[in-house]
């Protein structure tokens, strides 16, 4: 084996170990003795993915990259050490945000790629590159109104007439230019508006939500957020990414349906009882 | 590329693997563990950095970066959060049992 197989063979099974730690470290956060343990275990398993990345991306753009890095982890680390312990919730809506953003970008740099290429890639690529982008733009401007709203940046409630018959024309506008864009025309100008549109619905959605609904809401965002990453993992080719976010897409799921029990709501209550009801305000 | 049924065979499976290894947490760990597996999407970091380092042109350059940032900033924030929430359950927790 020359040195750049063994490179990506070393990285790709540092990403198997990468997600066999996210899944022990999961699954020990669910009890309380080994909780502590859990976060640390995949602490482990993200430093050794990110670190072999590096590895198979043979320093192309490595300035960037480092400086990107730094960006991202250095302001968050330090805020997120000295933030009250009450301020938690609205603390994970946020970086749950970001990585949906990321996803979303992800997806964007992929559909890009694809226009400029000029050759239609495989149907499923392209299909779940544009649905991880859809899913990771909403989740990510939901997620910061869900912050706004418990960061007490925004009034409680936002309500108007008819609202959810327009929340519904955003998202089938912005899933219909998802399928032209998959099926009829990969085309710059559509994927801005696409983009446009799932962003603008992110904010639409959460808007009329209260605030005491909220953590259900950034569960279900974070749910959001893992089934993007898992889509664009698909895309890229890459099955750490696939796994992870297909593991919390579940997990994220399954959570949302338990948080939403135990404050005696059913989900779809939390969603939806404000749509349409504009003035209504319990 | 990874195969069409096969990566749907790994959808599926790590779906189930989701949910069953969350089975039965107690109220008291929701938020908590909302917060771990935020963390763990973090790993989108690692797509981002490939991305950022096959792009070319400088709008790709722009949004690789952008993608990096965001990503690094779930996986750094989530970590640090969820393991000061941790903390805090575990002293409070050892406290009432002791």
């Amino acid at each position: 084996m020359d040195l750049q197989t063994t490179l990506v063979w070393l990285a790709k099974a540092s990403y198997f170990l990468a997600a066999v730690l996210f899944i022990l470290g999961i699954k020990r956060m669910s009890s309380p003795v080994t909780a502590r343990k859990g976060i640390v275990w995949a602490g482990v398993g993200m430093v050794i993915a990110t670190l072999a990345t590096f590895a198979i991306t043979r320093g192309h753009n490595l300035g960037y990259i480092v400086a990107a890095i730094a960006l991202g982890v250095i302001p968050t680390w330090l805020w997120g050490k000295k933030v009250a312990m009450t301020d938690m919730p609205q603390m994970v809506a946020l970086f749950n945000g970001m990585g949906g953003g990321s996803a979303a970008a992800i997806g964007a740099g992929e559909l890009l790629k694809f226009t400029q290429a000029g050759i239609a890639p495989p149907l499923a690529t392209l299909l779940l590159a544009v649905t991880g982008a859809l899913i990771g733009a909403i989740s990510m401007t939901g997620s910061i109104i869900a912050w706004a709203k418990l960061d007490g940046r925004m009034d409680k409630r936002f309500t108007f007439g008819g609202q959810q018959a327009v929340n519904f024309l955003v998202f089938a506008a912005a899933v219909l230019a998802g399928l032209a864009l998959v099926f009829w025309k990969l085309d710059a100008s559509l994927v801005v508006v696409f983009f446009l549109l799932a962003l603008a619905f992110g904010v639409l959605m959460t808007l009329p939500i209260g605030g005491a609904d909220m953590p259900v809401v950034i569960s279900l965002y974070n749910a959001f957020t893992g089934l993007a990453v898992a889509f664009e993992g698909y895309a890229m080719g890459i099955e750490a990414l696939i796994v992870a976010g297909m593991v919390v897409g579940a997990a994220g799921t399954f959570l949302t349906q338990l948080m939403a029990k135990a404050m005696n709501r059913p989900i779809s209550n939390v969603l939806f009882s404000n749509f349409g009801g504009g003035g209504e305000g319990a | 590329m990874i195969d069409g049924f096969l990566a749907l065979y790994i959808f599926m499976l790590a779906a189930f693997t989701g949910k069953e290894i969350i089975g039965r947490v107690p109220v008291i760990l929701h938020t908590p563990l909302m917060s771990g597996s935020n963390f763990v999407h973090g790993i989108v970091l690692v797509g981002a950095m490939i991305a950022l380092a096959h792009a070319e042109s400088p709008l790709a350059i722009a949004i690789g970066f952008i993608g990096v940032v965001l990503g690094a900033g779930n996986a750094a924030g989530g970590y640090v959060v969820t393991e000061r929430m941790l903390e805090m359950f575990k002293s409070s927790k050892g406290e009432k049992k002791g």
